[in-house]
């Protein structure tokens, strides 16, 4: 169940508290979050929508402990991730988060297989361990044909595809997709879509995803918008 | 060693840029192997030099003369192989400004001692006929145009009045640093003409049997005449040639000036290669922290990275140098030794792995504090 009002939801996975978070550019200070709240149960599968700069990119980097907030508390499986810092943060994210990006953000000069391997490759896993998890992971995404593949050798599709394949790769507690589908045509936004729903349906991950298109945000169980700094539940 | 095919990867991704720094590494490493084996060639012909020979002199000066008599009581030492004497004669040819060393030598023995002066045996044998003859050295030879036969005068400064010599021999040094200034005549002539002084020399060279017992031989020496009246000091003959390492010393200065030039734009060249690869990676190791790699571990690949380019360009140089000092080369003839060290090739590689290291170390700590939202939105 998703909530945004700050009232209490005992089995919630992601608990938000009076987020805040500025910028300093130069003197100038931009209240980007101005006391968010926000509660995800596991198996959630929410959307944020917003104006371009209105924060979604900042929110999901809070949620993934790439920045700290200004205020306020983020708590995920009962832990506390706005009081943490460098390793332990580092650490936590390797466990809990996996981030999928518009750009896919693959590196270039290694395949699918070992894209998808590297967060593996932090875990105390055998190879062999690591083979299977990687070859599951690429066949939930269906590119089990294309392990050998660099990513100039795969369409943006299934770029996005390994990205994916990688994000689930160590069994994160949840995902954070920034514009997944953002530089996609129509039909391969769709089958990451697909995926997306499935992880939800057959793997029970939760997503949180941030998206500028409609039929993306559809596929959602629900979608909240950012305005003025804090979400409010979309009416459909 | 998981890490292993990134780091690869990483490293031959640029292969025009990688390939363009290694070679810079290994042209400076060569150039390191080079100049460590001249190093040693001189080094080593100083050492070879006094290596069984001794010079033994009067202790209060060398301008203070020994009895001619100590010629035997050396001998009898044990230890001792051969001997020879000299002494210094201080003249002047035409003009004090025409400056060369002339000595006095044992006809018979000198050149024995010093095998590396090489004269032709036709002249020796019209030298040991000739009580006025002398033998010079090439370089005196051609700087005055002395010609075999020609009647040389030299005005005597410790020994009064002109002396005229023939020039009967003409000798060349085995090895470049040998020395062929020197202009030598007869011992028995210095005796038979001076009016003072006879019955002493200048100073003897000792050959040992074994140069491992050249300390021991020297000291029994030393032994041997102490609380006479003319006490001796006996020095292996490299301590002579302490004043020719002090010239060498400035050379060495050349070599460590010019090592230190190319290792400074070694440090330049591999450093702005890894700054030129941390940037435009800049997204990637954002990504590599994102998926939980931590500072450290990103700050340990960029080094690793770094380290192994210099030392893969310092593999190649010291190769290459080591073939270089294996081949037949005409230089080897003026070199009493070329010869690359294993221990100066580990040196060479120390070196190159030191220079991937600090040229790593600044794009390493920018990679590692690289913070990942910035690095992100730049993607
Ligand atoms: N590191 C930063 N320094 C200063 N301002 C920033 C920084 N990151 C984001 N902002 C500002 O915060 C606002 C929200 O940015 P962002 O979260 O990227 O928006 P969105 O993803 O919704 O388009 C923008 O006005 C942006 O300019
Ligand atoms: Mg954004």
């Amino acid at each position: 169940m998703v909530k945004v009002d700050g009232t209490n939801n005992k089995d919630a996975l992601i608990r938000v508290r009076d987020l805040d978070k500025k910028y300093h550019r130069g003197s100038e200070v931009i209240d980007v979050l101005q006391g968010l709240n926000l509660d995800v149960s596991v198996g959630d599968f929410v959307a944020f929508m917003g104006p371009s700069g209105s924060g979604k990119t900042t929110l999901l980097n809070l949620l993934g402990g790439l920045d700290v907030p200004s205020d306020g508390t983020i708590t995920v499986a009962g832990e506390q991730i706005n009081r943490m810092s460098g390793r332990v943060l580092s650490a936590w994210r390797a466990r809990h988060v996996g981030f999928v990006f518009q750009m896919y953000n693959l590196i270039p000069v290694l395949t699918a297989f070992q894209n998808v391997e590297l967060p593996l490759l932090l875990t105390k896993l055998s190879k062999s361990d690591r083979r299977r998890h990687v070859e599951t992971a690429l066949s939930i995404v269906g590119l089990s044909d294309r392990m050998q593949h660099y990513p100039r050798q795969l369409s943006g599709g299934q770029e996005q595809r390994v990205a994916i394949a990688r994000a689930i790769v160590a069994d994160p507690t949840f995902l954070l997709c920034d514009e997944p589908t953002g530089d996609l045509d129509r039909k391969s936004a769709d089958e990451i879509m697909d995926l997306l729903v499935r992880l939800i349906g057959e793997h029970r991950k939760t997503i949180l995803m941030v998206t500028h298109d409609p039929r993306a945000a559809e596929r959602a169980q629900s979608v909240l918008h950012l305005e003025k700094g804090a979400l409010v539940e979309a009416h459909r | 060693m998981k890490f292993l095919p990134l780091i690869l990867r990483n490293l031959f991704r640029k292969k025009i840029r990688t390939t363009l720094t290694v070679l810079s590494i290994a042209v400076a490493l060569f150039l390191y192997g080079l100049l460590a084996t001249i190093d040693t060639a001189f080094r080593s012909g100083v050492d070879a030099a006094g290596a069984d020979r001794l010079i033994c002199r009067n202790k209060t000066s060398l301008i203070m003369p020994l009895p001619v008599s100590y010629r035997e009581r050396i001998l009898q030492i044990d230890g001792v192989a051969d001997l020879t004497y000299a002494s210094w004669f201080g003249g002047v040819y035409q003009d004090p400004h025409n400056f060369f060393q002339q000595f006095a030598i044992d006809k018979d023995s000198y050149l024995r001692i010093y095998p590396e002066l090489v004269v032709p045996k036709a002249q020796m044998d019209a030298f040991l006929n000739d009580r006025e003859g002398a033998i010079v050295g090439r370089h005196t030879a051609e700087r005055f145009n002395f010609t075999l036969g020609q009647r040389i005068p030299i005005q005597g400064t410790i020994f009064a009045g002109t002396w005229e010599f023939n020039i009967r021999g003409i000798y060349d040094g085995r090895r470049p640093e040998d020395d062929t200034s020197l202009f030598m005549f007869r011992h028995d002539y210095l005796d038979e003409r001076r009016v003072w002084g006879r019955g002493v020399v200048g100073w003897y060279i000792v050959k040992v049997r074994n140069p491992q017992e050249a300390a021991k031989v020297a000291k029994a020496i030393d032994a041997r005449f102490a609380n006479s009246a003319f006490e001796s000091v006996t020095e292996p003959e490299k301590v002579f040639m302490i004043g020719f390492l002090k010239q060498m010393g400035n050379i060495q200065l050349l070599i460590l000036s010019i090592g230190l030039v190319v290792l400074f734009t070694l440090l330049l060249v591999t450093g702005n290669t890894m700054a030129i690869a941390v940037r435009e990676r800049t997204g990637e190791l954002a990504v590599l922290k994102t998926v939980g790699f931590t500072d450290r571990a990103v700050l340990s690949l960029v080094l690793v990275e770094s380290v192994a380019i210099a030392l893969i360009g310092g593999c190649v140089g010291v190769g290459m140098a080591k073939l270089l000092t294996l081949a037949p080369l005409s230089i080897k003839n003026f070199m009493p030794v070329f010869y690359f060290s294993p221990t100066r090739m580990i040196g060479g590689m120390l070196l190159a792995a030191a220079v991937g290291f600090i040229a790593g170390l600044l794009p390493a700590i920018l990679a590692m504090r690289l913070r990942i939202v910035d690095a992100l939105r730049r993607v």
